[in-house]
């Protein structure tokens, strides 16, 4: 059997010590060893983004990363934005416009949305469809996701402080 | 019926379903984890035709980790066939017996502790193949003496079949003009972001076969895979699973579940299979029809349509999955919104070495659609004539419903000249030119799109047999059950699975609507195949008409419970009891009423205070058949009403191109739908967006495309383009409600429109842009490269 390394990584607040083998992707180990399976696989070569996490704040596609070389990364998954019994605003702007359909791309838009949102409190339509443009989504033809992600903003913008 | 006071349907209410999806906390095929459970991975054939000589599987079988290995010979014998939906002996099984007929055919599967494992071990698979002749081109693999890829047909040509109404020879002799196009219709694909997969656990004792699994069908081809896997049908059990878009490309996945049944049988374990984008992209049941086009249609002088005449050849690939079900399909609408008295429909099914056709949202109709709005185009162009106007003159005029077409199909209702008119004003078409005009002025290439043409809605299963002289299934029913709690809460279980749309919220906005209560009050369940009852299934844009049906049916009889206990309590006849705001009530007597929560207690724990006689507890479970669907002829030359909620739309797209790069932009997009009463305008937008954009695909990029050696070259996301949130405009869409007299509430499909009418509508836009160069657009995806083909042929 191939060998594992012991590797830690911080996800969603919560430290886990885990023995991966080195070949094993970030998104295995996250569903698999760690069992979150918001993060979904949608096409394990890096187009289409539904596997997007955030890495140390950044976004990454984790189908495109080691778990290794993710050792001792703070790393922000979907069931990392919403606490509790509430929504996160920004989950609830897509409800609210519908930037959503079957759910499956939408860990990823959420991921890249609260991105951007972070480094640009108010983008234009344009910002928008620009930072989900590497992310597919197969349902909604991307107005209601850039709509939602134009409302998660403009409400950010009338709250005191986004999370 | 469109004046009737609604509260519930047609509101913009916040769907059901998104909080666990927005929440990452919906159960997918690939969230299934058991205790013990194995992984798969699956050797494909390199070749697109080739015996298998030999296969080795010794080294792989050793590998630490590897619980299993199956390969055809396996399959031949642990397994049948492959469901398929055809009479022509075309025999597939879940993993290749002798032979592969495409690259990509599943070879051997290996099922392992885990995905990278299985991977390792598939490595280790000898496989001595005798490479075939090739046959790609499905106008050579007709000729006689062309290699056959299945020995038991006379030829590759699987199926060819002509269909005449009316008298087509009358009406082409009798036209002033033919106009005749000879049109290309690619092969798209339905890729939904989540692939394939199942999770099969086979207990050897019982033979009860667990399968979870993202086919949208589990009753429907339930107790078809029950006999592909071989258990007995009531040992299988197939579980709802949330699902990651299907677009029709997840009606059934045989070779899914038949491999992991296979391999779970094999080891004792549960096994998963998920594909991978490869295997998805190259072998799934995701690929649409691939159509060769020799059409004419006949017409006045002033413009008048008699009749069309439609020759198509389509490439299958290598099997025959759903027969010809997609031309069946197409023939609910060859005419369109038009009035004519005949048509006449050749088909040939031509099986070549790809991967084979599966269904993806059109089902057909889209590439019919794409032919007849080329056709009526290019009338206008010939005769002279405004293309609106030309329309204008030929649609049914709205006090002709219900209308029966030539081939028998009912169209149930609409108004096609509404439709168009909503979208000329909210275009601003007659701005539009002038812009144009302009634009021209400057040297900019501008064109305004046009198209408006059908969507059928709720599938009815003749259109699978009317071909033949034998009939087959002639219902395709839905059902839900209905409980009202003792604490007063409604719940709702459903029999087919959330398939990527918003069933919970149509079933619930359905009980707000009957009950007067708060949608977001009910809950909503899914059951499993064992428990079910008919249930059809998410397909040919009929659930929400099939559960409001349903869902309306099973709240009759629930109010009918209520009603005698409520009259029983207040010594009044069942028939005065009404039921609003979250009440059961005397009509007039406002003082005389009684709380779902109080009715609710009654019926389960008061069985004293029940009518005499009456049965404790508040349930109904109602089967919602198909609300208009009547037998072929015995002649076949009537076919039925098979496809008869008929939505339409009109689309008017305004693109840019750069004749040097081919690019086109889009400018405007303005869609106009009729479906009917709207249930949910928010959910109905998304279905009318999702689809134009993957029209927009069909038109300009998408295209599952094979080299002439057969080789798939479209095998990832890298190649096979779809448009991103920067390709597609910002959607401006438009409704007209026509209520359909044959369902509840007056509801049509809504699922499939977009997609089916964006391409015919966009090809029409790049023409126009193109006009200058005098360039006919005949062939979808418009590729940068085709449309710099174009204009440097025009220019020629």
């Amino acid at each position: 059997m191939p060998t594992t390394i012991p590797i830690g990584l911080n996800v969603n607040g919560i430290r886990h010590e885990l023995n991966v083998e080195p070949r094993w992707l970030l998104v295995d180990v996250i569903r698999e060893q760690i069992g979150l399976t918001g993060t979904h696989i949608g096409c394990e070569h890096g187009v289409c983004g539904t596997c997007t996490v955030l890495v140390n704040g950044e976004t990454a596609r984790s189908c495109l990363m080691l778990a290794a070389t993710a050792d001792g990364a703070e790393i922000t998954t979907v069931e990392g934005l919403s606490t509790g019994e509430t929504l996160h605003p920004l989950q609830a702007a897509f409800r609210e416009a519908q930037g959503l359909q079957c759910g499956f791309c939408t860990p990823g838009m959420l991921m890249v949305a609260h991105e951007l949102l972070r480094e640009n409190r108010s983008p234009s339509e344009q910002e928008i469809r620009e930072s989900i443009s590497a992310n597919l989504c197969r349902c909604t033809g991307y107005q209601g996701i850039v709509d939602a992600v134009g409302l998660a903003a403009s409400s950010q913008a009338s709250a005191p402080a986004a999370r | 019926m469109a004046t009737t006071e609604r509260r519930w349907i047609g509101k913009d209410i916040p769907r059901l379903e998104d909080p666990k999806l927005l929440a990452g906390r919906a159960t997918y095929t690939d969230d299934v984890k058991l205790p013990g459970m194995l992984h798969t991975a699956v050797l494909r054939s390199p070749h697109p035709h080739a015996r298998i000589a030999r296969i080795d599987t010794s080294r792989a079988r050793v590998l630490p980790g590897v619980f299993a290995v199956a390969t055809g010979q396996d399959a031949k014998e642990m397994t049948n066939p492959l469901p398929a939906f055809c009479a022509e002996p075309v025999v597939q099984y879940c993993l290749a017996v002798d032979k592969v007929r495409f690259v990509g055919e599943a070879v051997a599967a290996v099922a392992a502790v885990d995905r990278y494992t299985a991977e390792d071990a598939v490595a280790l698979i000898d496989v001595e193949y005798e490479p075939l002749p090739v046959i790609t081109d499905p106008f050579e693999a007709m000729k006689p003496g062309a290699i056959k890829l299945h020995d038991p047909l006379p030829s590759n040509l699987a199926f060819e079949k002509t269909l005449s109404f009316g008298d087509v020879a009358a009406d082409f002799a009798g036209a002033d003009r033919v106009i005749r196009r000879k049109l290309r219709w690619h092969r798209a694909s339905a890729q939904p972001l989540e692939t394939a997969g199942a999770v099969c656990r086979y207990d050897p004792i019982t033979q009860k076969m667990d399968v979870w699994s993202n086919t949208n069908m589990i009753n429907y081809v339930g107790w078809l895979i029950a006999n592909t896997i071989k258990v007995p049908a009531g040992k299988l059990n197939i579980y709802p699973m949330y699902v990651g878009g299907s677009f029709g490309s997840k009606h059934v996945l045989g070779k899914i579940i038949g491999i992991a049944s296979m391999l779970a049988k094999r080891s004792g374990r549960p096994v998963k299979f998920m594909e991978d984008r490869v295997d998805n992209l190259i072998a799934s049941e995701n690929l649409a029809c691939d159509r060769f086009y020799d059409a004419e249609l006949a017409v006045t002088k002033d413009g008048v349509f008699k009749s069309i005449r439609v020759k198509v050849v389509d490439d299958y690939g290598a099997y025959f999955q759903f027969g010809h079900g997609t031309h069946g399909n197409a023939l609910a609408q060859v005419t369109g919104p038009y009035r004519m008295g005949s048509f006449e429909y050749t088909v040939q099914c031509v099986l070549t070495n790809k991967c084979q056709q599966g269904v993806f949202r059109g089902a057909g109709s889209d590439a019919g659609n794409f032919c007849l709005e080329r056709l009526v185009d290019a009338a206008a162009q010939e005769l002279g004539i405004d293309r609106v106007e030309i329309r204008q003159r030929n649609f049914i005029a709205p006090d002709r419903f219900p209308f029966k077409t030539p081939c028998g199909n009912v169209y149930d209702s609409g108004n096609y000249p509404a439709v168009l008119d909503r979208a000329l004003e909210m275009s601003g078409f007659a701005e539009l030119k002038r812009m144009q005009a302009e634009a021209r002025a400057e040297g900019r290439y501008v064109g305004i799109g046009l198209a408006t043409a059908h969507q059928r809605s709720v599938y009815g299963p003749t259109e699978f047999w009317f071909w033949y002289d034998s009939p087959g299934l002639t219902t395709a029913p839905e059902s839900v059950g209905l409980s009202l709690g003792p604490t007063g809460e409604f719940v709702v279980t459903m029999f087919s699975p959330f398939w990527g749309n918003s069933p919970e919220t149509v079933v619930a906005q359905t009980v707000g609507e009957e009950f007067g209560i708060d949608p977001s009050q009910v809950t909503v369940t899914y059951e499993d195949s064992q428990h079910a009852l008919p249930g059809a299934g998410p397909g040919g844009s009929r659930m929400t008409v099939m559960l409001t049906g349903a869902v309306a049916g099973a709240a009759r009889k629930l109010k009918d419970k209520l009603a005698k206990i409520a009259a029983h309590q207040f010594e009044a006849a069942p028939e005065d009891i009404v039921f609003a705001d979250g009440r059961a009530m005397v009509k007039g007597s406002p003082d005389k009423s009684m709380s779902y929560g109080d009715l609710g207690l009654k019926a389960y724990w008061f069985k004293l205070d029940l009518p005499s006689g009456m049965e404790s507890g508040l349930e109904a479970r109602h089967t919602y058949d198909h609300p208009y669907l009547t037998k072929p002829s015995a002649d076949r030359k009537d076919l039925g009403a098979f496809y008869p909620m008929m939505a339409h739309g009109a689309h008017v797209p305004v693109v840019e191109i750069e004749p040097a790069t081919g690019r086109v932009r889009f400018l405007r997009y303005v869609a106009v739908h009729d479906v009917g009463t709207i249930v949910n305008p928010k959910s109905l937008r998304g279905q009318i967006t999702g689809g134009i954009t993957q029209g927009i695909g069909m038109a300009l990029y998408e295209q599952s495309a094979y080299d002439a050696d057969g080789q798939p070259l479209t095998a990832s996301f890298m190649d096979y383009l779809m448009p991103t949130a920067q390709e597609v405009p910002p959607f401006e869409i438009g409704h007209v409600e026509t209520p359909s007299p044959f369902t509840e509430y007056g509801v049509k499909g809504g699922g499939e429109g977009g997609r089916m009418i964006a391409p015919a509508a966009i090809a029409s836009a790049v023409e126009d842009a193109l006009a200058p160069f005098g360039v006919r657009v005949d062939e979808v995806p418009l590729t940068p490269e085709r449309i710099v083909k174009l204009v440097e042929a025009a220019r020629r």
